[in-house]
């Protein structure tokens, strides 16, 4: 079995999004979490805003990237001509 | 193309049985509430529901009966994304969320939010890191991975002592929860409740193991949902008139912002008389650690001073109700002085109640900077085990074994995260809910005139609520409620005005929650057991059929063992079910991430961080947490142990990152793996790879 460069270009964009969308879970977990006294205290339609991330924002958050993760793999697959049954 | 025909058209099977079935459900608590405005007994409607749903589950397992391993181990893998979906949200949600977690959020406030973070955000792990390769790989457990990646049975049998140390404990806290709420719905004793509870597991996980958990799972799902929902809505509407209650429950949130600065404030009139009870507590405090600094010689002084008031008494010819009560204090006193410490120590124990009361909305409340840091520092460190340790928990890892195919396991932990997602986004309005109702509702009322749930809830546990006119005015201070988390959830529909019947439908949501979480555990240590270290790695020519006969033998056995421990009512078993989560963290996830992501990991390095991340977690808990620490019998003092002040609960931010730490080293120090294994790597990553002639499904 031989990797080709479109594999590895496969596998290089599936990386890159892994990152980014590993950062935004970060930045609205730990970011918004550690600065929930300072920064992040301002009033967010009735909730103090790091309190609204913690019980609803970053929830909404999180389920979006996971949606957005897996269509977009789904496509990537189609792409790069390595989605399942396509050669079976 | 068959195989996607038949698929699409059993899935269109699985959506008409499970809308009947949720039809059949509403319409069996539509007639349970008619039956209740005709007269049918409050108690009959526990049973009713206790024997309905156990019933159900049983008949569910009867129906998906199978001795086939692909059936029995990984529901031949043909579960449809949105089921396994609903199967994972089941799976996952246990008694302490669906009863506990809005509880936390009440009395801890923004603090609990850790709890909703980091029991949704760790999805986001499963999702990005492990779902889709752990799909493509397609075994029966996670040793199965670690075996096959890291070489050998080593591994594996690190794995399965991991996956066996973190299910356990996991389990005997579902049966314990299973046996309250048993005893809590038909009034049975605990340790019927528990084995009631633990028939209605078996039955189906014994039949048709992971084909049966899942289909049962998913109507357990559809039931605890609808639980959970219909009180809180009822409540929102109480309150905002809106249904809506995790969108408008902000405004009541600033209600009960207000409400708490007035109580807090000793110079309005309410925050007085708060303040009052509060100092009659300090008092109490006090003068309770002043006995007990004087021990052993303060329990003769203090005797002493009681026999003499009622000499006093006597001598001064008082009135007989006078000596009475001094009497009565006297023949109330401790037998001997080890009593004495007892009283006195649970005397001393309300100083906690001299406190103010909290301001729910306010992150990291604590008297200074330094304390707020630490507050912080804990707040972060237990968001990072809970997520790190979700995505590391076999059971929850073991259902995307079960999709048809890697997309669909990738759509799976959508469906799975957005389920779970209904509940937890409902949660924190629920706890501000119920808050605004004791605020400003019961706090300020009149002893004479307490709403009807209060009075029956205390008299049914006192642990749960407990009023008493602390300083004799006759009106309900906030001081002077001792309220105990769960039963924010078990109340709700009683205080929202709702019938009994939902009160018997949320006790049946929290039994679904427990029974199902317990079913998945079981599956996991029985499987962990069964087909890791006996077929795989003690009789590797075991028939099919005699694999599942082990498995199935083994889950009897290690069924009956969690429920002795539970029934033992273990302390710290909330403590257990978190420290679960740190040492899966540590002893799976960096092992198995590394094995996907970077194909220089070695099979040596991977145990030896496994270990490590265990070892190091375990330690930490073992000589900072109080229960563990009486267990292992150490003495040093708790502050010598700590590190950087991080409580033993989130033990797993030192784990995981040693375990990446060590796995890294060792990997980089020792040759690199064999090609077969670097080829292992290149086929899970792609769901499909030309020239790949690599099939590590098991059938």
């Amino acid at each position: 079995m031989q990797l080709t460069d479109k594999h590895r270009e496969y596998w290089s964009r599936n990386l890159r999004l892994t990152a980014v969308l590993l950062a935004i879970w970060f930045v609205v977990t730990f970011v918004v979490g550690y600065l929930a006294r300072d920064a992040f205290s301002f009033n967010f339609l009735g909730w103090p805003f790091a309190f609204w991330m913690g019980a609803q924002g970053s929830l909404v958050v999180y389920v979006v990237i996971i949606w957005y993760y897996a269509r977009y793999m789904n496509k990537l697959d189609q792409e790069y001509g390595v989605a399942e049954g396509e050669e079976e | 193309m068959s195989g996607a025909t038949s698929q699409k058209a059993f899935t269109a099977q699985l959506k008409k049985i499970y809308t009947w079935y949720t039809g059949g459900f509403v319409f069996f608590v539509i007639a349970l509430t008619i039956l209740e405005m005709m007269g049918m007994p409050r108690q009959w409607i526990g049973y009713v529901f206790l024997i309905a749903t156990v019933l159900l589950y049983a008949g569910i397992g009867v129906m998906s009966r199978t001795s086939d391993a692909s059936e029995y181990y990984v529901a031949g893998r043909r579960v449809p994304a949105v089921f396994n979906g609903m199967a994972t949200g089941a799976d996952w949600m246990s008694a302490a969320s669906f009863i506990g977690m809005a509880g936390t959020l009440y009395l801890q406030g923004y603090s609990g939010l850790a709890f909703i973070m980091g029991w949704t955000g760790g999805y986001v792990l499963v999702a990005l890191f492990l779902a889709p390769y752990l799909r493509k790989f397609g075994q029966f457990t996670i040793p199965d991975f670690l075996g096959a990646r890291y070489g050998g049975n080593l591994a594996r049998f690190v794995g399965v002592l991991i996956a066996i140390l973190c299910s356990f404990v996991y389990v005997v806290a579902q049966i314990y929860g299973v046996g309250l709420i048993t005893a809590r719905l038909t009034g049975l004793s605990f340790e019927v409740g528990v084995f009631v509870g633990l028939a209605g597991i078996l039955v189906c996980s014994f039949l048709g193991g992971m084909k049966a958990v899942t289909w049962t799972q998913v109507a357990q799902y559809i039931i605890l949902i609808i639980a959970y929902m219909i009180p809180v809505v009822w409540l929102s509407v109480k309150h905002t008139g809106i249904p809506l209650p995790q969108l408008v429950y902000g405004s009541v949130l600033q209600k009960v912002t207000a409400r708490e600065a007035e109580l807090i404030d000793a110079k309005t009139p309410a925050g007085a008389k708060e303040a009052e009870v509060r100092k009659i507590f300090a008092d109490r405090a006090s003068s309770a650690e002043a006995k007990l600094k004087g021990l052993p010689g303060s329990y003769d002084t203090e005797k002493a001073s009681l026999q003499k008031a009622v000499d006093d008494a006597k001598a001064a010819n008082a009135a007989p109700e006078v000596v009475a009560a001094a009497q009565k204090s006297l023949d109330g006193y401790p037998k001997d002085a080890k009593a004495a410490e007892a009283a006195w120590k649970k005397d001393a124990a309300v100083k906690a109640r001299a406190n103010a009361p909290l301001r729910h909305a306010e992150a990291f409340p604590a008297k200074d900077d330094k304390a707020r840091d630490i507050a912080r520092k804990n707040f972060l460190a237990l968001i990072f085990c809970l997520m790190v340790g979700t995505a590391a928990l076999p059971h929850i890892l073991m259902r995307y074994y079960t999709t048809p195919s890697v997309k669909e396991a990738r759509s799976s932990v959508f469906w799975s995260l957005f389920f779970i997602f209904l509940l937890y986004f409902t949660a924190p309005a629920l706890a501000v809910l119920v808050k605004f109702d004791v605020y400003t509702l019961l706090v300020g009322s009149e002893f004479a005139k307490l709403p009807a749930w209060v009075a029956s809830w205390s008299k049914v546990d006192p642990s749960l609520l407990s009023i008493v006119d602390v300083n004799k005015d006759g009106i309900v201070q906030l001081a002077e409620i001792a309220i105990g988390g769960d039963i924010v959830v078990l109340a709700t529909p009683e205080i929202a005005g709702l019938p009994y019947v939902i009160s018997g439908l949320v006790a049946a949501g929290g039994l679904a929650a427990a029974l199902s979480t317990a079913d998945g555990l079981l599956l996991t240590i029985a499987n962990a057991l069964s087909h890791d270290l006996y077929y795989k790695m003690i009789n590797p020519n075991a028939s099919t059929a005699t694999r599942v006969g082990v498995s199935k033998a083994l889950l009897l056995v290690v069924a009956l063992l969690a429920a002795y421990v539970a029934s033992l009512k273990v302390a710290d078993i909330l403590f257990l079910v978190s420290a679960a989560f740190s040492l899966a963290a540590a002893g799976f996830f960096p092992a198995l991430v590394l094995g996907i992501f970077w194909k220089r990991t070695t099979g040596i390095a991977a145990v030896l961080g496994m270990i490590a991340g265990t070892v190091v977690t375990f330690y930490y808990m073992a000589t900072t947490q109080p229960w563990m620490r009486s267990v292992f019998g150490v003495t040093s003092p708790v502050a010598d142990n700590m590190w950087w002040d991080i409580a033993p609960i989130s033990a797993g931010v030192f784990g995981v990152p040693l375990g990446f730490a060590i796995i890294i080293i060792v990997s980089l120090i020792t040759p690199a793996p064999k090609r077969e294994v670097q080829e292992l790597v290149e086929h899970v990553r792609y769901p499909n790879l030309r020239g790949d002639t690599m099939n590590t499904t098991s059938n």
